[in-house]
Protein backbone atom coordinates (compact mmCIF):
# COMPACT_ATOMS: atom_id res chain seq x y z
CA UNK A 1 0.00 0.00 0.00
CA UNK A 2 2.76 2.40 0.97
CA UNK A 3 4.54 1.91 -2.35
CA UNK A 4 1.39 2.93 -4.26
CA UNK A 5 1.19 6.20 -2.30
CA UNK A 6 4.88 6.93 -2.85
CA UNK A 7 4.60 6.10 -6.53
CA UNK A 8 1.63 8.40 -7.06
CA UNK A 9 3.46 11.21 -5.29
CA UNK A 10 6.80 10.73 -7.05
CA UNK A 11 5.57 9.94 -10.56
CA UNK A 12 3.62 13.19 -11.25
CA UNK A 13 6.49 15.28 -9.84
CA UNK A 14 8.88 13.32 -12.01
CA UNK A 15 6.92 13.89 -15.24
CA UNK A 16 6.18 17.55 -14.41
CA UNK A 17 9.81 18.35 -13.65
CA UNK A 18 10.92 16.54 -16.83
CA UNK A 19 8.54 18.68 -18.89
CA UNK A 20 9.80 21.76 -17.03
CA UNK A 21 13.39 20.86 -17.99
CA UNK A 22 12.43 20.82 -21.65
CA UNK A 23 10.36 24.01 -21.52
CA UNK A 24 12.60 26.09 -19.23
CA UNK A 25 13.81 29.34 -20.74
CA UNK A 26 17.06 29.50 -18.80
CA UNK A 27 19.58 26.72 -18.48
CA UNK A 28 19.84 27.23 -14.70
CA UNK A 29 16.13 26.60 -14.23
CA UNK A 30 16.36 23.51 -16.40
CA UNK A 31 19.23 22.24 -14.25
CA UNK A 32 17.26 22.79 -11.03
CA UNK A 33 14.21 20.97 -12.44
CA UNK A 34 16.49 18.16 -13.55
CA UNK A 35 17.74 17.80 -9.98
CA UNK A 36 14.10 17.46 -8.81
CA UNK A 37 13.56 14.82 -11.47
CA UNK A 38 16.65 12.87 -10.39
CA UNK A 39 15.49 12.92 -6.76
CA UNK A 40 12.07 11.50 -7.63
CA UNK A 41 13.76 8.76 -9.65
CA UNK A 42 15.94 7.98 -6.63
CA UNK A 43 12.76 7.59 -4.54
CA UNK A 44 11.32 5.22 -7.15
CA UNK A 45 14.53 3.16 -7.04
CA UNK A 46 13.92 2.81 -3.32
CA UNK A 47 10.35 1.67 -3.95
CA UNK A 48 11.72 -0.97 -6.33
CA UNK A 49 13.94 -2.35 -3.58
CA UNK A 50 17.28 -0.99 -4.73
CA UNK A 51 18.76 0.93 -1.82
CA UNK A 52 22.25 1.08 -3.29
CA UNK A 53 21.14 2.76 -6.52
CA UNK A 54 18.98 5.17 -4.48
CA UNK A 55 22.09 6.45 -2.74
CA UNK A 56 24.26 6.35 -5.85
CA UNK A 57 21.63 8.25 -7.82
CA UNK A 58 21.66 11.07 -5.27
CA UNK A 59 25.44 11.18 -4.83
CA UNK A 60 26.50 10.70 -8.45
CA UNK A 61 23.66 12.31 -10.40
CA UNK A 62 22.11 14.94 -8.14
CA UNK A 63 25.51 15.61 -6.56
CA UNK A 64 28.43 15.26 -8.92
CA UNK A 65 26.90 15.49 -12.39
CA UNK A 66 24.55 18.37 -11.63
CA UNK A 67 27.32 20.33 -9.92
CA UNK A 68 29.34 19.89 -13.11
CA UNK A 69 26.36 21.17 -15.13
CA UNK A 70 25.95 24.19 -12.85
CA UNK A 71 29.67 24.92 -13.09
CA UNK A 72 29.51 24.98 -16.87
CA UNK A 73 26.38 27.17 -16.80
CA UNK A 74 28.23 29.55 -14.49
CA UNK A 75 31.29 29.49 -16.76
CA UNK A 76 29.32 30.23 -19.92
CA UNK A 77 27.05 32.86 -18.37
CA UNK A 78 23.41 32.29 -17.50
CA UNK A 79 22.05 35.07 -19.69
CA UNK A 80 22.53 33.31 -22.98
CA UNK A 81 20.03 34.74 -25.44
CA UNK A 82 17.52 32.09 -26.42
CA UNK A 83 16.63 32.43 -30.05
CA UNK A 84 13.06 31.38 -30.66
CA UNK A 85 13.22 31.38 -34.44
CA UNK A 86 12.75 28.02 -36.09
CA UNK A 87 15.57 27.11 -38.41
CA UNK A 88 13.55 24.29 -39.92
CA UNK A 89 9.92 24.93 -40.80
CA UNK A 90 7.56 23.13 -38.42
CA UNK A 91 10.35 21.44 -36.48
CA UNK A 92 8.46 21.62 -33.19
CA UNK A 93 5.26 20.21 -34.63
CA UNK A 94 7.08 17.26 -36.17
CA UNK A 95 9.00 16.73 -32.92
CA UNK A 96 5.75 16.70 -30.91
CA UNK A 97 4.18 14.23 -33.35
CA UNK A 98 7.23 11.97 -33.19
CA UNK A 99 7.08 12.17 -29.38
CA UNK A 100 3.42 11.13 -29.35
CA UNK A 101 4.24 8.27 -31.71
CA UNK A 102 7.06 7.11 -29.45
CA UNK A 103 4.79 7.27 -26.40
CA UNK A 104 2.10 5.24 -28.18
CA UNK A 105 4.71 2.65 -29.15
CA UNK A 106 5.93 2.38 -25.55
CA UNK A 107 2.37 1.94 -24.26
CA UNK A 108 1.70 -0.80 -26.81
CA UNK A 109 5.02 -2.49 -26.04
CA UNK A 110 4.33 -2.48 -22.28
CA UNK A 111 0.79 -3.72 -22.90
CA UNK A 112 2.02 -6.63 -25.02
CA UNK A 113 5.16 -7.39 -23.03
CA UNK A 114 4.18 -7.06 -19.37
CA UNK A 115 0.46 -6.34 -19.37
CA UNK A 116 -1.09 -3.34 -17.70
CA UNK A 117 -2.64 -5.32 -14.83
CA UNK A 118 -0.95 -6.22 -11.60
CA UNK A 119 1.05 -9.41 -11.97
CA UNK A 120 2.53 -11.50 -9.15
CA UNK A 121 6.11 -10.49 -8.49
CA UNK A 122 8.96 -12.64 -7.24
CA UNK A 123 10.00 -12.24 -3.64
CA UNK A 124 12.74 -9.64 -3.68
CA UNK A 125 13.63 -10.05 -0.02
CA UNK A 126 15.24 -13.38 -0.89
CA UNK A 127 17.33 -11.75 -3.63
CA UNK A 128 18.39 -8.93 -1.31
CA UNK A 129 19.35 -11.40 1.41
CA UNK A 130 21.87 -9.80 3.75
CA UNK A 131 21.17 -6.35 2.33
CA UNK A 132 20.93 -4.91 -1.16
CA UNK A 133 24.49 -3.54 -1.12
CA UNK A 134 25.97 -6.89 -0.13
CA UNK A 135 23.91 -8.80 -2.71
CA UNK A 136 24.79 -6.32 -5.45
CA UNK A 137 28.49 -6.43 -4.53
CA UNK A 138 28.38 -10.21 -4.70
CA UNK A 139 27.01 -10.13 -8.25
CA UNK A 140 29.25 -7.23 -9.33
CA UNK A 141 32.54 -8.64 -8.07
CA UNK A 142 31.94 -12.21 -9.20
CA UNK A 143 29.92 -12.24 -12.36
CA UNK A 144 30.71 -8.74 -13.68
CA UNK A 145 34.24 -8.22 -12.45
CA UNK A 146 35.86 -7.64 -15.85
CA UNK A 147 33.35 -4.97 -16.96
CA UNK A 148 33.84 -3.30 -13.59
CA UNK A 149 37.59 -3.08 -14.19
CA UNK A 150 37.06 -1.85 -17.75
CA UNK A 151 34.99 1.08 -16.47
CA UNK A 152 38.11 2.39 -14.71
CA UNK A 153 39.81 2.63 -18.11
CA UNK A 154 36.75 4.44 -19.43
CA UNK A 155 36.85 6.96 -16.59
CA UNK A 156 40.57 7.65 -17.13
CA UNK A 157 40.03 8.14 -20.86
CA UNK A 158 37.10 10.48 -20.12
CA UNK A 159 39.21 12.52 -17.68
CA UNK A 160 42.05 12.85 -20.20
CA UNK A 161 39.59 13.73 -22.97
CA UNK A 162 37.97 16.43 -20.83
CA UNK A 163 41.38 17.88 -20.02
CA UNK A 164 42.34 17.96 -23.71
CA UNK A 165 39.08 19.69 -24.68
CA UNK A 166 39.13 22.13 -21.79
CA UNK A 167 42.73 23.16 -22.37
CA UNK A 168 43.12 26.60 -23.89
CA UNK A 169 45.54 26.70 -26.81
CA UNK A 170 47.91 29.60 -27.27
CA UNK A 171 46.48 30.90 -30.55
CA UNK A 172 42.93 30.68 -29.19
CA UNK A 173 43.92 32.65 -26.13
CA UNK A 174 45.08 35.49 -28.34
CA UNK A 175 41.84 35.70 -30.28
CA UNK A 176 39.79 35.70 -27.08
CA UNK A 177 41.92 38.49 -25.63
CA UNK A 178 41.46 40.51 -28.79
CA UNK A 179 37.69 40.04 -28.66
CA UNK A 180 37.63 41.15 -25.08
CA UNK A 181 39.72 44.22 -25.99
CA UNK A 182 37.10 45.14 -28.63
CA UNK A 183 34.30 44.73 -26.12
CA UNK B 1 4.44 -4.37 -3.70
CA UNK B 2 0.97 -3.48 -4.84
CA UNK B 3 1.80 -1.06 -7.65
CA UNK B 4 1.61 -2.82 -11.05
CA UNK B 5 5.07 -3.16 -12.57
CA UNK B 6 3.76 -1.69 -15.82
CA UNK B 7 3.22 1.71 -14.15
CA UNK B 8 6.94 2.07 -13.66
CA UNK B 9 7.59 1.12 -17.28
CA UNK B 10 4.98 3.59 -18.52
CA UNK B 11 6.54 6.33 -16.37
CA UNK B 12 9.93 5.42 -17.79
CA UNK B 13 8.49 5.63 -21.31
CA UNK B 14 6.97 9.04 -20.59
CA UNK B 15 10.25 10.42 -19.26
CA UNK B 16 12.10 9.03 -22.27
CA UNK B 17 9.58 10.66 -24.61
CA UNK B 18 9.91 14.02 -22.86
CA UNK B 19 13.68 13.75 -23.16
CA UNK B 20 13.47 12.87 -26.84
CA UNK B 21 11.18 15.81 -27.58
CA UNK B 22 13.58 18.04 -25.66
CA UNK B 23 16.51 16.92 -27.79
CA UNK B 24 14.45 17.58 -30.92
CA UNK B 25 13.05 21.03 -30.12
CA UNK B 26 15.71 22.83 -28.07
CA UNK B 27 18.59 24.89 -29.51
CA UNK B 28 20.60 25.42 -26.33
CA UNK B 29 23.34 22.77 -26.26
CA UNK B 30 23.23 22.55 -22.46
CA UNK B 31 19.49 21.88 -22.37
CA UNK B 32 19.83 19.31 -25.14
CA UNK B 33 22.43 17.65 -22.95
CA UNK B 34 20.09 17.70 -19.94
CA UNK B 35 17.39 16.10 -22.09
CA UNK B 36 19.84 13.32 -22.92
CA UNK B 37 20.32 12.87 -19.17
CA UNK B 38 16.54 12.55 -18.84
CA UNK B 39 16.56 9.79 -21.44
CA UNK B 40 19.40 7.97 -19.70
CA UNK B 41 17.56 8.15 -16.39
CA UNK B 42 14.35 6.89 -17.94
CA UNK B 43 16.22 3.84 -19.21
CA UNK B 44 17.78 3.35 -15.77
CA UNK B 45 14.31 3.30 -14.23
CA UNK B 46 13.21 0.68 -16.76
CA UNK B 47 16.27 -1.46 -15.96
CA UNK B 48 15.66 -1.32 -12.22
CA UNK B 49 12.00 -2.17 -12.84
CA UNK B 50 12.97 -5.21 -14.89
CA UNK B 51 15.35 -6.22 -12.14
CA UNK B 52 12.42 -6.14 -9.71
CA UNK B 53 10.19 -8.02 -12.10
CA UNK B 54 12.65 -10.81 -12.83
CA UNK B 55 13.79 -11.14 -9.23
CA UNK B 56 17.51 -10.86 -9.91
CA UNK B 57 20.08 -8.10 -9.62
CA UNK B 58 21.38 -8.02 -13.21
CA UNK B 59 19.30 -4.97 -14.07
CA UNK B 60 20.66 -3.08 -11.11
CA UNK B 61 24.25 -3.95 -12.07
CA UNK B 62 23.55 -2.70 -15.58
CA UNK B 63 22.08 0.52 -14.15
CA UNK B 64 25.26 0.94 -12.11
CA UNK B 65 27.36 0.64 -15.27
CA UNK B 66 25.06 2.98 -17.16
CA UNK B 67 25.58 5.58 -14.41
CA UNK B 68 29.36 5.24 -14.75
CA UNK B 69 29.13 5.66 -18.52
CA UNK B 70 26.78 8.64 -18.06
CA UNK B 71 29.29 10.30 -15.73
CA UNK B 72 32.08 9.87 -18.30
CA UNK B 73 29.77 11.07 -21.06
CA UNK B 74 28.80 14.21 -19.12
CA UNK B 75 32.45 15.09 -18.47
CA UNK B 76 33.45 14.82 -22.12
CA UNK B 77 30.23 16.39 -23.42
CA UNK B 78 30.49 19.44 -21.17
CA UNK B 79 34.16 19.87 -22.14
CA UNK B 80 33.09 19.83 -25.80
CA UNK B 81 30.36 22.43 -25.08
CA UNK B 82 32.90 24.65 -23.29
CA UNK B 83 35.37 24.47 -26.18
CA UNK B 84 32.52 25.11 -28.63
CA UNK B 85 31.62 28.22 -26.63
CA UNK B 86 35.25 29.35 -26.73
CA UNK B 87 35.27 29.09 -30.51
CA UNK B 88 31.83 30.47 -31.39
CA UNK B 89 30.88 32.57 -28.33
CA UNK B 90 27.53 30.77 -28.39
CA UNK B 91 26.10 27.43 -27.31
CA UNK B 92 23.22 27.60 -29.79
CA UNK B 93 23.48 24.41 -31.81
CA UNK B 94 22.39 26.28 -34.95
CA UNK B 95 25.63 28.27 -34.75
CA UNK B 96 27.76 25.16 -34.66
CA UNK B 97 28.19 24.39 -38.34
CA UNK B 98 31.91 24.07 -38.70
CA UNK B 99 31.53 20.53 -40.00
CA UNK B 100 28.75 21.39 -42.44
CA UNK B 101 29.64 21.85 -46.09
Amino acid sequence: MADTVVFWIAAPISVASAIAVVLARRAVHAALFLIANLFTLAVLFLVLGSEFLFVVQIIVYAGAIMVLFLFVIMLLGVDQEVSLREQLQGQRLVAALLGLGLLAEVVVAVRLGVGLQRTPLPDFAAVNKGGNVQALAHVLFNQYFLPFEVTSVLLIVAAIGAMLHGRRRMDEEETIDREQAVL
Amino acid sequence: MRTPISFFLLLSGMLFTVGTVGVLIRKNALIIFMSIELQLNAVNLALVTFSRQNGNLTGQVLTFFSMVVAAAEVVVGLAIIVSLYRKRRSIDVDDARMLRW
